[in-house]
Protein backbone atom coordinates (compact mmCIF):
# COMPACT_ATOMS: atom_id res chain seq x y z
CA UNK A 1 0.00 0.00 0.00
CA UNK A 2 1.28 3.45 -0.85
CA UNK A 3 2.21 5.70 2.07
CA UNK A 4 -0.40 8.40 2.60
CA UNK A 5 1.31 11.70 1.97
CA UNK A 6 -0.10 15.17 2.26
CA UNK A 7 2.10 17.95 1.00
CA UNK A 8 1.65 20.97 3.24
CA UNK A 9 4.70 22.94 2.15
CA UNK A 10 3.99 26.42 0.86
CA UNK A 11 7.41 27.12 -0.48
CA UNK A 12 10.21 24.65 -0.71
CA UNK A 13 13.83 25.64 -0.76
CA UNK A 14 14.80 22.49 -2.57
CA UNK A 15 14.48 22.36 -6.28
CA UNK A 16 12.76 19.06 -7.18
CA UNK A 17 15.35 16.68 -8.59
CA UNK A 18 15.43 16.62 -12.37
CA UNK A 19 14.00 13.41 -13.79
CA UNK A 20 16.79 10.95 -14.46
CA UNK A 21 17.67 11.14 -18.08
CA UNK A 22 19.63 8.69 -20.09
CA UNK A 23 22.90 10.39 -21.06
CA UNK A 24 22.42 9.24 -24.63
CA UNK A 25 18.97 10.79 -24.96
CA UNK A 26 18.95 14.21 -26.58
CA UNK A 27 17.55 16.72 -24.07
CA UNK A 28 16.17 18.97 -26.78
CA UNK A 29 14.50 16.52 -29.17
CA UNK A 30 14.41 13.26 -27.14
CA UNK A 31 16.14 11.23 -29.86
CA UNK A 32 18.02 8.30 -28.41
CA UNK A 33 21.33 6.95 -29.60
CA UNK A 34 23.81 4.16 -29.01
CA UNK A 35 27.33 5.15 -27.96
CA UNK A 36 28.82 4.18 -31.31
CA UNK A 37 26.30 6.30 -33.22
CA UNK A 38 27.22 9.37 -31.17
CA UNK A 39 30.90 8.60 -31.36
CA UNK A 40 30.76 8.41 -35.13
CA UNK A 41 29.09 11.82 -35.24
CA UNK A 42 31.28 13.90 -32.85
CA UNK A 43 28.69 13.39 -30.10
CA UNK A 44 26.19 15.55 -31.95
CA UNK A 45 22.48 14.76 -32.15
CA UNK A 46 21.88 13.53 -35.71
CA UNK A 47 18.40 14.97 -35.61
CA UNK A 48 18.73 18.45 -34.08
CA UNK A 49 22.47 19.05 -33.72
CA UNK A 50 22.46 19.16 -29.90
CA UNK A 51 26.01 19.03 -28.56
CA UNK A 52 26.36 16.10 -26.16
CA UNK A 53 29.21 16.37 -23.65
CA UNK A 54 32.48 14.98 -24.92
CA UNK A 55 35.17 13.26 -22.88
CA UNK A 56 38.72 14.61 -23.03
CA UNK A 57 39.88 11.57 -25.03
CA UNK A 58 37.08 11.92 -27.60
CA UNK A 59 37.80 15.64 -27.86
CA UNK A 60 41.49 15.08 -28.48
CA UNK A 61 40.71 12.47 -31.12
CA UNK A 62 38.36 14.92 -32.83
CA UNK A 63 40.84 17.82 -32.81
CA UNK A 64 44.34 16.39 -33.21
CA UNK A 65 45.82 14.84 -36.34
CA UNK A 66 45.73 11.06 -36.09
CA UNK A 67 48.63 9.76 -34.04
CA UNK A 68 50.04 13.21 -33.30
CA UNK A 69 49.02 13.46 -29.65
CA UNK A 70 51.76 12.83 -27.10
CA UNK A 71 50.39 13.02 -23.59
CA UNK A 72 52.36 14.80 -20.86
CA UNK A 73 52.25 14.68 -17.04
CA UNK A 74 49.82 11.76 -17.13
CA UNK A 75 51.10 10.42 -13.83
CA UNK A 76 50.17 13.40 -11.64
CA UNK A 77 47.60 12.52 -8.99
CA UNK A 78 45.70 14.54 -6.41
CA UNK A 79 46.51 14.34 -2.74
CA UNK A 80 44.14 14.99 0.10
CA UNK A 81 45.87 17.84 1.96
CA UNK A 82 42.89 18.60 4.21
CA UNK A 83 41.82 15.02 4.92
CA UNK A 84 38.55 16.20 3.49
CA UNK A 85 35.45 14.29 4.43
CA UNK A 86 31.95 15.37 3.51
CA UNK A 87 29.46 12.59 3.03
CA UNK A 88 32.35 10.48 1.75
CA UNK A 89 36.12 10.88 1.92
CA UNK A 90 37.74 12.86 -0.91
CA UNK A 91 40.18 10.02 -1.59
CA UNK A 92 37.25 7.71 -2.25
CA UNK A 93 35.70 10.18 -4.68
CA UNK A 94 39.03 10.47 -6.48
CA UNK A 95 39.47 6.73 -6.76
CA UNK A 96 35.93 6.35 -8.05
CA UNK A 97 36.42 9.10 -10.63
CA UNK A 98 39.60 7.46 -11.86
CA UNK A 99 37.90 4.08 -12.10
CA UNK A 100 34.88 5.37 -14.00
CA UNK A 101 36.72 7.72 -16.39
CA UNK A 102 40.05 5.98 -16.84
CA UNK A 103 41.69 9.39 -16.32
CA UNK A 104 44.14 10.45 -13.63
CA UNK A 105 42.58 13.89 -13.33
CA UNK A 106 40.04 16.28 -14.86
CA UNK A 107 42.44 17.57 -17.51
CA UNK A 108 44.58 15.90 -20.17
CA UNK A 109 47.56 17.76 -21.63
CA UNK A 110 50.04 17.00 -24.36
CA UNK A 111 51.72 17.91 -27.63
CA UNK A 112 49.67 17.64 -30.78
CA UNK A 113 49.25 18.82 -34.34
CA UNK A 114 46.06 20.15 -35.92
CA UNK A 115 46.10 20.04 -39.72
CA UNK A 116 49.87 19.74 -39.52
CA UNK A 117 50.35 22.76 -37.26
CA UNK A 118 52.03 21.96 -33.95
CA UNK A 119 50.37 23.10 -30.78
CA UNK A 120 49.94 22.14 -27.16
CA UNK A 121 46.54 20.79 -26.08
CA UNK A 122 44.96 21.06 -22.62
CA UNK A 123 41.53 19.46 -22.56
CA UNK A 124 39.26 19.26 -19.54
CA UNK A 125 36.91 16.38 -18.79
CA UNK A 126 33.63 17.11 -17.02
CA UNK A 127 33.05 13.47 -16.14
CA UNK A 128 35.99 13.55 -13.70
CA UNK A 129 34.43 15.17 -10.61
CA UNK A 130 32.62 17.79 -12.65
CA UNK A 131 35.82 18.97 -14.28
CA UNK A 132 36.68 20.68 -11.01
CA UNK A 133 40.06 22.38 -10.67
CA UNK A 134 42.26 21.26 -7.81
CA UNK A 135 46.04 21.28 -7.42
CA UNK A 136 46.63 18.76 -10.21
CA UNK A 137 44.45 20.51 -12.79
CA UNK A 138 46.24 23.77 -11.98
CA UNK A 139 49.65 22.14 -12.20
CA UNK A 140 48.91 20.31 -15.46
CA UNK A 141 47.53 23.44 -17.10
CA UNK A 142 50.64 25.35 -15.99
CA UNK A 143 52.89 22.62 -17.40
CA UNK A 144 50.98 22.81 -20.67
CA UNK A 145 51.87 26.53 -20.77
CA UNK A 146 55.54 25.70 -20.13
CA UNK A 147 55.54 22.99 -22.78
CA UNK A 148 54.06 25.45 -25.30
CA UNK A 149 56.69 28.05 -24.33
CA UNK A 150 59.51 25.54 -24.73
CA UNK A 151 58.46 24.73 -28.31
CA UNK A 152 57.11 28.26 -29.08
CA UNK A 153 53.74 26.90 -30.17
CA UNK A 154 50.22 28.08 -29.35
CA UNK A 155 48.26 26.48 -26.53
CA UNK A 156 44.74 25.32 -27.35
CA UNK A 157 42.59 24.60 -24.33
CA UNK A 158 39.10 23.12 -24.21
CA UNK A 159 37.38 23.94 -20.91
CA UNK A 160 34.52 22.17 -19.20
CA UNK A 161 34.31 22.66 -15.48
CA UNK A 162 32.02 23.32 -12.56
CA UNK A 163 34.73 25.44 -10.92
CA UNK A 164 37.29 25.00 -8.16
CA UNK A 165 37.44 21.69 -6.31
CA UNK A 166 35.97 22.37 -2.88
CA UNK A 167 37.58 19.28 -1.37
CA UNK A 168 40.97 20.95 -1.64
CA UNK A 169 39.76 24.07 0.15
CA UNK A 170 41.84 27.22 -0.21
CA UNK A 171 44.46 25.42 -2.30
CA UNK A 172 41.89 25.00 -5.05
CA UNK A 173 41.24 28.76 -4.99
CA UNK A 174 44.99 29.26 -5.38
CA UNK A 175 44.84 27.44 -8.72
CA UNK A 176 43.17 30.57 -10.13
CA UNK A 177 46.20 32.85 -9.62
CA UNK A 178 48.48 29.93 -10.46
CA UNK A 179 46.98 29.35 -13.90
CA UNK A 180 46.70 33.11 -14.50
CA UNK A 181 50.44 33.49 -13.82
CA UNK A 182 51.16 30.59 -16.19
CA UNK A 183 49.14 32.31 -18.95
CA UNK A 184 51.01 35.56 -18.34
CA UNK A 185 54.31 33.68 -18.76
CA UNK A 186 52.91 32.13 -21.94
CA UNK A 187 51.94 35.52 -23.32
CA UNK A 188 55.30 37.06 -22.36
CA UNK A 189 56.96 34.31 -24.39
CA UNK A 190 54.91 35.34 -27.40
CA UNK A 191 52.74 32.22 -27.54
CA UNK A 192 49.03 32.43 -28.27
CA UNK A 193 46.27 31.00 -26.12
CA UNK A 194 43.16 29.76 -27.91
CA UNK A 195 40.28 28.94 -25.58
CA UNK A 196 37.34 26.73 -26.55
CA UNK A 197 34.63 26.84 -23.91
CA UNK A 198 32.51 23.72 -23.87
CA UNK A 199 29.47 23.20 -21.69
CA UNK A 200 29.77 24.13 -18.86
CA UNK A 201 32.59 26.61 -18.21
CA UNK A 202 31.84 28.18 -14.87
CA UNK A 203 33.16 29.70 -11.65
CA UNK A 204 36.87 29.28 -10.92
CA UNK A 205 37.89 28.15 -14.37
CA UNK A 206 35.99 30.99 -16.06
CA UNK A 207 37.48 33.41 -13.52
CA UNK A 208 41.01 32.36 -14.44
CA UNK A 209 42.70 30.94 -17.55
CA UNK A 210 39.53 30.34 -19.56
CA UNK A 211 38.92 34.09 -19.79
CA UNK A 212 42.45 35.01 -20.85
CA UNK A 213 42.51 33.60 -24.37
CA UNK A 214 43.83 35.66 -27.25
CA UNK A 215 40.83 34.18 -29.00
CA UNK A 216 37.75 32.90 -27.14
CA UNK A 217 35.48 30.39 -28.82
CA UNK A 218 32.49 28.55 -27.39
CA UNK A 219 30.27 25.68 -28.40
CA UNK A 220 26.58 26.41 -29.05
CA UNK A 221 24.41 26.51 -25.94
CA UNK A 222 27.33 26.07 -23.56
CA UNK A 223 26.70 27.51 -20.10
CA UNK A 224 29.39 30.13 -19.49
CA UNK A 225 28.86 31.85 -16.17
CA UNK A 226 30.78 32.79 -13.05
CA UNK A 227 27.69 32.11 -10.97
CA UNK A 228 25.23 29.56 -12.36
CA UNK A 229 21.53 30.29 -12.92
CA UNK A 230 20.30 28.34 -9.90
CA UNK A 231 22.48 30.23 -7.43
CA UNK A 232 21.70 33.62 -9.02
CA UNK A 233 17.99 32.82 -8.81
CA UNK A 234 18.21 31.67 -5.20
CA UNK A 235 20.35 34.56 -3.96
CA UNK A 236 18.81 37.48 -5.78
CA UNK A 237 15.30 36.23 -6.70
CA UNK A 238 15.80 38.01 -10.01
CA UNK A 239 13.92 36.84 -13.04
CA UNK A 240 16.43 35.24 -15.34
CA UNK A 241 16.44 35.84 -19.08
CA UNK A 242 15.81 32.67 -21.11
CA UNK A 243 19.34 32.50 -22.43
CA UNK A 244 20.95 33.43 -19.10
CA UNK A 245 24.62 32.54 -19.09
CA UNK A 246 24.55 30.71 -22.39
CA UNK A 247 27.22 31.12 -25.03
CA UNK A 248 24.78 33.08 -27.19
CA UNK A 249 24.21 35.65 -24.46
CA UNK A 250 27.93 35.88 -23.78
CA UNK A 251 28.55 36.56 -27.46
CA UNK A 252 25.91 39.29 -27.47
CA UNK A 253 27.46 40.99 -24.45
CA UNK A 254 30.92 40.91 -25.95
CA UNK A 255 32.58 38.18 -23.91
CA UNK A 256 33.31 35.81 -26.80
CA UNK A 257 34.75 36.02 -30.29
CA UNK A 258 32.66 33.30 -31.90
CA UNK A 259 30.35 30.38 -31.31
CA UNK A 260 31.62 27.46 -33.31
CA UNK A 261 29.62 24.35 -34.17
CA UNK A 262 31.55 21.22 -33.25
CA UNK A 263 31.81 20.14 -36.87
CA UNK A 264 33.60 23.40 -37.64
CA UNK A 265 35.85 23.33 -34.59
CA UNK A 266 38.87 21.52 -36.02
CA UNK A 267 39.09 23.64 -39.20
CA UNK A 268 38.54 26.80 -37.11
CA UNK A 269 41.33 25.94 -34.69
CA UNK A 270 43.57 25.07 -37.63
CA UNK A 271 42.84 28.43 -39.25
CA UNK A 272 43.70 30.26 -36.05
CA UNK A 273 46.93 28.29 -35.69
CA UNK A 274 47.85 29.36 -39.24
CA UNK A 275 47.03 32.97 -38.43
CA UNK A 276 49.13 33.01 -35.26
CA UNK A 277 51.98 31.42 -37.17
CA UNK A 278 52.30 34.73 -39.00
CA UNK A 279 53.14 33.17 -42.35
CA UNK B 1 47.69 13.59 16.99
CA UNK B 2 48.32 16.59 19.18
CA UNK B 3 52.06 16.17 19.13
CA UNK B 4 52.00 15.79 15.37
CA UNK B 5 50.26 19.15 14.96
CA UNK B 6 52.66 20.67 17.41
CA UNK B 7 55.60 19.34 15.45
CA UNK B 8 54.18 20.79 12.28
CA UNK B 9 53.81 24.23 13.85
CA UNK B 10 57.34 24.00 15.28
CA UNK B 11 58.64 23.16 11.85
CA UNK B 12 56.67 26.04 10.39
CA UNK B 13 58.10 28.36 13.00
CA UNK B 14 61.67 27.34 12.38
CA UNK B 15 61.09 27.81 8.67
CA UNK B 16 59.65 31.25 9.33
CA UNK B 17 62.67 32.20 11.40
CA UNK B 18 65.07 31.28 8.65
CA UNK B 19 63.07 32.87 5.85
CA UNK B 20 64.68 36.02 4.55
CA UNK B 21 61.25 37.42 3.71
CA UNK B 22 60.53 37.99 7.34
CA UNK B 23 63.42 40.40 7.54
CA UNK B 24 64.91 39.40 10.86
CA UNK B 25 63.67 41.41 13.81
CA UNK B 26 61.08 43.35 11.86
CA UNK B 27 58.42 40.71 12.10
CA UNK B 28 59.60 39.47 15.44
CA UNK B 29 56.26 40.47 16.93
CA UNK B 30 54.62 38.02 14.65
CA UNK B 31 57.10 35.29 15.48
CA UNK B 32 56.49 35.88 19.16
CA UNK B 33 52.80 35.64 18.58
CA UNK B 34 53.20 32.39 16.72
CA UNK B 35 55.42 31.11 19.48
CA UNK B 36 52.72 32.05 22.00
CA UNK B 37 50.23 30.26 19.87
CA UNK B 38 52.46 27.19 19.85
CA UNK B 39 52.86 27.31 23.60
CA UNK B 40 49.16 27.62 24.09
CA UNK B 41 48.34 25.03 21.57
CA UNK B 42 48.67 21.34 21.91
CA UNK B 43 46.47 20.60 18.92
CA UNK B 44 45.30 22.17 15.67
CA UNK B 45 42.49 24.71 15.89
CA UNK B 46 39.41 22.81 16.90
CA UNK B 47 36.21 22.88 14.87
CA UNK B 48 34.84 25.32 17.44
CA UNK B 49 37.82 27.64 17.02
CA UNK B 50 37.47 27.55 13.25
CA UNK B 51 33.80 28.45 13.52
CA UNK B 52 34.69 31.25 15.94
CA UNK B 53 36.94 32.71 13.21
CA UNK B 54 34.06 32.54 10.75
CA UNK B 55 31.82 34.43 13.16
CA UNK B 56 34.45 37.01 14.08
CA UNK B 57 35.37 37.58 10.43
CA UNK B 58 31.71 38.45 9.76
CA UNK B 59 31.12 40.33 13.03
CA UNK B 60 28.86 43.34 12.45
CA UNK B 61 31.30 45.64 14.25
CA UNK B 62 34.43 44.35 12.56
CA UNK B 63 36.48 47.21 11.09
CA UNK B 64 36.11 47.58 7.33
CA UNK B 65 38.49 48.94 4.70
CA UNK B 66 37.58 52.62 5.23
CA UNK B 67 38.02 52.27 9.01
CA UNK B 68 41.64 51.30 8.37
CA UNK B 69 42.09 53.95 5.68
CA UNK B 70 41.03 56.64 8.14
CA UNK B 71 43.57 55.44 10.70
CA UNK B 72 46.50 54.51 8.46
CA UNK B 73 46.63 56.85 5.49
CA UNK B 74 47.20 60.59 5.39
CA UNK B 75 45.91 62.83 2.61
CA UNK B 76 43.48 60.12 1.51
CA UNK B 77 41.95 60.91 -1.86
CA UNK B 78 39.30 58.49 -3.04
CA UNK B 79 39.17 57.60 -6.73
CA UNK B 80 35.69 56.92 -8.04
CA UNK B 81 34.46 55.04 -11.06
CA UNK B 82 35.78 52.48 -13.50
CA UNK B 83 35.90 54.98 -16.40
CA UNK B 84 33.45 52.74 -18.21
CA UNK B 85 30.01 52.61 -16.77
CA UNK B 86 29.77 52.74 -13.00
CA UNK B 87 31.17 53.59 -9.60
CA UNK B 88 30.91 50.36 -7.65
CA UNK B 89 30.28 51.04 -3.97
CA UNK B 90 31.57 47.61 -2.93
CA UNK B 91 35.07 48.50 -4.10
CA UNK B 92 37.00 51.42 -2.65
CA UNK B 93 40.10 52.76 -4.39
CA UNK B 94 42.26 55.77 -3.73
CA UNK B 95 45.57 57.43 -3.10
CA UNK B 96 47.06 58.12 0.30
CA UNK B 97 50.28 58.44 2.23
CA UNK B 98 51.55 55.65 4.42
CA UNK B 99 54.41 57.10 6.50
CA UNK B 100 54.92 59.85 3.99
CA UNK B 101 55.02 57.49 1.04
CA UNK B 102 52.28 57.60 -1.60
CA UNK B 103 50.44 54.32 -2.03
CA UNK B 104 47.40 53.16 -3.96
CA UNK B 105 44.87 51.33 -1.84
CA UNK B 106 42.13 49.08 -3.18
CA UNK B 107 39.68 47.13 -1.07
CA UNK B 108 36.18 45.83 -0.74
CA UNK B 109 33.89 47.77 1.56
CA UNK B 110 30.84 46.55 3.45
CA UNK B 111 28.20 48.79 5.00
CA UNK B 112 27.20 49.44 8.62
CA UNK B 113 23.51 50.25 8.26
CA UNK B 114 20.95 49.02 5.80
CA UNK B 115 21.29 52.01 3.44
CA UNK B 116 25.04 51.70 3.28
CA UNK B 117 24.90 47.94 2.96
CA UNK B 118 22.63 48.27 -0.04
CA UNK B 119 24.81 50.97 -1.54
CA UNK B 120 27.85 48.76 -1.10
CA UNK B 121 26.10 45.52 -2.08
CA UNK B 122 27.23 43.90 1.16
CA UNK B 123 30.81 44.11 -0.07
CA UNK B 124 30.16 42.12 -3.23
CA UNK B 125 31.61 43.94 -6.26
CA UNK B 126 30.23 43.89 -9.78
CA UNK B 127 32.67 43.54 -12.67
CA UNK B 128 32.72 47.33 -12.65
CA UNK B 129 34.21 47.18 -9.16
CA UNK B 130 37.08 45.02 -10.35
CA UNK B 131 37.63 47.30 -13.32
CA UNK B 132 37.75 50.21 -10.90
CA UNK B 133 40.43 48.39 -8.90
CA UNK B 134 42.33 47.62 -12.11
CA UNK B 135 42.23 51.25 -13.09
CA UNK B 136 43.74 52.24 -9.73
CA UNK B 137 46.42 49.55 -9.93
CA UNK B 138 47.38 50.65 -13.45
CA UNK B 139 47.79 54.16 -12.09
CA UNK B 140 50.06 52.78 -9.37
CA UNK B 141 52.16 50.93 -11.95
CA UNK B 142 52.54 54.06 -14.10
CA UNK B 143 53.78 56.14 -11.20
CA UNK B 144 55.68 53.54 -9.20
CA UNK B 145 53.36 53.61 -6.18
CA UNK B 146 53.08 50.42 -4.11
CA UNK B 147 49.63 48.79 -4.03
CA UNK B 148 47.92 47.84 -0.79
CA UNK B 149 44.88 45.68 -1.14
CA UNK B 150 42.45 44.97 1.70
CA UNK B 151 40.26 41.95 1.04
CA UNK B 152 36.85 41.74 2.68
CA UNK B 153 34.08 40.19 0.63
CA UNK B 154 31.66 37.29 0.85
CA UNK B 155 32.33 36.91 -2.90
CA UNK B 156 31.75 38.63 -6.22
CA UNK B 157 28.14 39.73 -6.73
CA UNK B 158 26.03 36.85 -8.07
CA UNK B 159 23.45 38.64 -10.23
CA UNK B 160 22.09 38.75 -13.75
CA UNK B 161 23.67 42.12 -14.61
CA UNK B 162 26.99 41.09 -13.07
CA UNK B 163 27.07 38.03 -15.32
CA UNK B 164 26.08 40.03 -18.38
CA UNK B 165 28.86 42.51 -17.67
CA UNK B 166 31.40 39.69 -17.49
CA UNK B 167 32.04 38.87 -13.83
CA UNK B 168 34.27 35.84 -14.48
CA UNK B 169 36.31 37.54 -17.17
CA UNK B 170 36.91 40.62 -15.08
CA UNK B 171 38.12 38.60 -12.09
CA UNK B 172 40.56 36.81 -14.40
CA UNK B 173 41.77 40.07 -15.92
CA UNK B 174 42.27 41.71 -12.56
CA UNK B 175 44.52 38.80 -11.51
CA UNK B 176 46.35 38.96 -14.83
CA UNK B 177 47.01 42.66 -14.28
CA UNK B 178 48.36 41.99 -10.79
CA UNK B 179 50.65 39.32 -12.27
CA UNK B 180 52.08 42.02 -14.57
CA UNK B 181 52.58 44.87 -12.08
CA UNK B 182 56.14 46.10 -11.56
CA UNK B 183 55.44 47.76 -8.22
CA UNK B 184 55.40 46.18 -4.74
CA UNK B 185 52.01 44.76 -3.79
CA UNK B 186 50.73 43.68 -0.37
CA UNK B 187 47.32 42.14 0.20
CA UNK B 188 45.70 41.52 3.56
CA UNK B 189 42.50 39.62 4.20
CA UNK B 190 40.80 41.71 6.89
CA UNK B 191 37.50 39.86 7.16
CA UNK B 192 36.02 37.49 4.65
CA UNK B 193 38.24 36.37 1.80
CA UNK B 194 35.46 34.92 -0.29
CA UNK B 195 36.56 32.94 -3.31
CA UNK B 196 37.09 34.50 -6.76
CA UNK B 197 35.82 37.84 -5.51
CA UNK B 198 38.76 37.91 -3.08
CA UNK B 199 41.57 36.50 -5.21
CA UNK B 200 40.79 39.08 -7.90
CA UNK B 201 42.68 41.64 -5.79
CA UNK B 202 44.95 39.29 -3.83
CA UNK B 203 47.59 38.17 -6.33
CA UNK B 204 50.22 40.10 -4.39
CA UNK B 205 53.92 39.85 -3.49
CA UNK B 206 52.96 39.43 0.15
CA UNK B 207 49.64 38.05 1.24
CA UNK B 208 48.72 38.55 4.89
CA UNK B 209 45.70 37.61 6.92
CA UNK B 210 44.39 39.02 10.14
CA UNK B 211 44.24 36.54 12.98
CA UNK B 212 40.47 36.14 12.84
CA UNK B 213 39.92 36.56 9.12
CA UNK B 214 38.88 33.69 6.88
CA UNK B 215 40.01 32.87 3.36
CA UNK B 216 38.15 30.25 1.42
CA UNK B 217 37.14 28.84 -1.92
CA UNK B 218 33.44 28.96 -1.07
CA UNK B 219 31.33 30.15 1.85
CA UNK B 220 30.69 27.52 4.53
CA UNK B 221 26.98 27.73 3.70
CA UNK B 222 27.59 27.30 -0.02
CA UNK B 223 29.86 24.33 0.56
CA UNK B 224 27.34 22.73 2.90
CA UNK B 225 24.53 23.26 0.40
CA UNK B 226 26.50 21.54 -2.34
CA UNK B 227 28.33 18.74 -0.55
CA UNK B 228 25.94 18.07 2.35
CA UNK B 229 22.89 19.27 0.42
CA UNK B 230 21.98 21.23 3.53
CA UNK B 231 23.11 24.82 4.15
CA UNK B 232 22.63 24.41 7.90
CA UNK B 233 25.68 22.12 7.98
CA UNK B 234 27.90 25.20 7.55
CA UNK B 235 29.82 24.54 10.75
CA UNK B 236 30.75 21.06 9.57
CA UNK B 237 31.74 22.39 6.17
CA UNK B 238 33.98 25.08 7.70
CA UNK B 239 35.66 22.46 9.87
CA UNK B 240 36.27 20.37 6.76
CA UNK B 241 37.78 23.04 4.51
CA UNK B 242 39.58 25.00 7.23
CA UNK B 243 39.39 28.68 6.17
CA UNK B 244 41.18 30.03 9.26
CA UNK B 245 44.47 31.92 9.17
CA UNK B 246 46.54 29.23 10.92
CA UNK B 247 45.63 26.64 8.31
CA UNK B 248 46.19 29.06 5.42
CA UNK B 249 49.67 29.77 6.77
CA UNK B 250 50.38 26.09 7.15
CA UNK B 251 49.38 25.45 3.53
CA UNK B 252 51.68 28.24 2.34
CA UNK B 253 48.78 30.26 0.96
CA UNK B 254 49.61 33.32 3.07
CA UNK B 255 52.96 34.75 4.15
CA UNK B 256 52.04 35.98 7.58
CA UNK B 257 49.34 36.48 10.18
CA UNK B 258 48.53 39.99 11.40
CA UNK B 259 47.73 39.95 15.11
CA UNK B 260 44.51 41.47 16.40
CA UNK B 261 43.80 42.91 19.85
CA UNK B 262 42.03 40.53 22.24
CA UNK B 263 39.44 39.20 21.69
CA UNK B 264 39.22 40.50 18.10
CA UNK B 265 39.70 43.56 15.88
CA UNK B 266 36.30 45.10 16.64
CA UNK B 267 37.13 45.38 20.35
CA UNK B 268 39.82 48.01 19.71
CA UNK B 269 39.83 49.35 16.17
CA UNK B 270 42.70 51.79 16.78
CA UNK B 271 44.93 49.02 18.05
CA UNK B 272 43.86 46.71 15.20
CA UNK B 273 44.79 49.45 12.72
CA UNK B 274 48.13 49.99 14.41
CA UNK B 275 48.99 46.30 14.19
CA UNK B 276 47.84 46.12 10.55
CA UNK B 277 49.86 49.24 9.68
CA UNK B 278 52.96 47.70 11.24
CA UNK B 279 52.63 44.53 9.18
CA UNK B 280 51.96 46.44 5.95
CA UNK B 281 54.99 48.66 6.53
CA UNK B 282 57.24 45.69 7.27
CA UNK B 283 56.06 43.92 4.15
CA UNK B 284 56.61 46.98 1.95
CA UNK B 285 60.07 47.57 3.45
CA UNK B 286 61.13 44.03 2.59
CA UNK B 287 59.92 44.44 -0.98
CA UNK B 288 61.84 47.68 -1.49
CA UNK B 289 65.08 45.91 -2.34
CA UNK B 290 63.67 44.22 -5.44
CA UNK B 291 63.49 45.69 -8.93
CA UNK B 292 60.15 45.76 -10.77
CA UNK B 293 61.05 42.82 -12.98
CA UNK B 294 62.30 40.85 -10.03
CA UNK B 295 59.11 41.50 -8.08
CA UNK B 296 57.04 40.29 -10.98
CA UNK B 297 59.14 37.17 -11.52
CA UNK B 298 59.12 36.22 -7.84
CA UNK B 299 55.40 36.93 -7.52
CA UNK B 300 54.57 34.61 -10.40
CA UNK B 301 56.96 31.95 -9.17
CA UNK B 302 55.33 32.04 -5.75
CA UNK B 303 51.78 31.58 -7.04
CA UNK B 304 52.87 28.99 -9.55
CA UNK B 305 54.27 26.88 -6.74
CA UNK B 306 50.96 26.63 -4.86
CA UNK B 307 49.28 23.25 -4.73
CA UNK B 308 49.84 19.83 -3.23
CA UNK B 309 49.93 16.74 -5.43
CA UNK B 310 51.76 13.49 -6.00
Amino acid sequence: MAEPHIDVSIETKDVPPAPRRDPNTCPSCQSHYRDDELEANLWLCLHCGHHFPMTARARITSLADTGSFVEEAADLRSEDPLNFFDLRPYTERLAEAEMSTGLGEAIVIGQAAVENRSCELAVMDFTFMGGSMGSVVGEKFSRACDSAIERTVPLVTVTSSGGARMQEGILSLMQLPKTVCAVEDLHDAGCALIVVMAHPTTAGVLASFASLGDVSLAEPNALIAFTGPRVVQQTTREKLPDDFGLAEQNLRFGHLDAIVHRQELRPTVARLLRLFDGE
Amino acid sequence: MASEAELRLRERLSKLRSLPLLGGARLSGELERLQRQLDRMTAEPTDEEIWRSVELARHADRPYTLDYVARLLDDWFELHGDRGRADDGAMVTGLGKLDGRTVVLVGQQKGRDIQERTKRQFGMPYPEGYRKAMRAMELADRHGFPVISLVDTPGAYPGVAAEQHGQGGMIAQSQALMARLRVPTVACVIGEGGSGGAIAIALADRVLMQENAIYSVISPEGCAAILWRDASQAKKAAAAFKPDAAHCLELGVIDGIVPEPEPAAHADVDEAARLLGESLRDALDELDSFSGDELRRRRRAKFRSLGIFA
